[in-house]
């Protein structure tokens, strides 16, 4: 119960972060990525504080024999950089710069942008179905 | 290039950041998982790992209900969408394909990743911030964005 409550109190604070951060404007997201353009640096001010304060906080906690509520750190299995590695990165990219939306964003504004909202996230859902089937054959 | 000073809001971006930081930060020590959102949401609706969608359902709530109270309470804030519904359906099919297939997004490799000092991450965020770029390079040179 203490997990479920704690979770929903980070979805929260993500989801309050990325409003703060611009990251919930699509408009925004790709003045980001209009580099060669009329470039809006914003967003490489959210990437400096996100891992610098996740990194500071990292180093403070030391090593943990565990978390804080949960048995065990789940850590990423893969170490390898691979083909699926940069051919999914590149796919997702294409993606954030067409829509201006990436995962988090798009579930954010799910309850605040209509139907636009809704059809981002079911193709989104069918994308990460149709990868993940593709990933495991790969 | 030029800076687009009007669009830039430095503060309230970094602050952005922090608390998206603190988040993943507290995903980590608290639960011990990494704050990728399409990993948390990919394995959610697959229903990945028997009595793990608990938590994960929690946080994707969480998520939603941040800016839609956030409206309630403060009234609007902008978002303004960049492409038409069907240039929105091939972006989150491509998103979600993506994310999938390279093992996350600007929340797990972006933040999480890069702030373990991960080179798989290190080498995924450059790819989809570089496609990314490319793809509104060539949106603003065709004059659909």
């Amino acid at each position: 119960m203490r997990i479920t409550i704690f979770s929903f109190l980070i979805g929260v604070l993500f989801g309050l972060g990325l409003l703060i951060a611009g990251m919930l404007d699509p408009a925004k997201v790709q003045g980001f990525l209009n580099i060669t353009g009329n470039w809006d640096p914003s967003l490489a001010f959210v990437m400096v504080g996100g891992i610098g304060v996740s990194l500071v906080g990292l180093k403070l906690a030391g090593n943990m024999a565990k978390p804080v509520l949960a048995e065990l750190f789940v850590q990423p299995v893969s170490q390898h950089i691979d083909r699926k590695l940069v051919t999914g990165a590149v796919l997702f990219g294409a993606g954030w710069g067409l829509g201006g939306l990436c995962p988090g964003p798009a579930i954010a504004v799910l309850g605040v942008a209509g139907m636009d909202a809704a059809i981002f996230m079911v193709c989104m859902i069918a994308g990460l179905l149709a990868g993940r089937w593709i990933s495991a054959r790969l | 290039m030029s800076i687009n000073w009007i669009e830039f809001t430095p503060f309230a971006s970094l602050f952005g950041g922090i608390a998206i930081g603190v988040a993943a930060l507290f995903m980590w020590l608290l639960l011990g998982r990494i704050m990728g959102v399409s990993g948390i949401l990919g394995q959610a609706v697959a229903g990945e790992g028997a009595g793990q969608n608990g938590w994960r359902l929690a946080f994707i709530i969480g998520v939603v209900s941040a800016p839609f109270g956030y409206v309630l309470v403060a009234g609007d804030f902008t978002s303004r969408m960049v492409a038409s519904p069907v240039g929105l359906a091939v972006a989150g099919l491509l998103v979600g394909l993506g994310t999938a297939i390279g093992s996350g997004c600007t929340s797990g490799h972006g933040i999480c990743g890069l702030s373990r000092f991960s080179v798989r991450s290190f080498v995924a965020t450059c790819c989809f911030v570089l496609s990314g770029m490319v793809t509104v390079f060539i949106l603003k040179s065709g004059g659909l964005a």
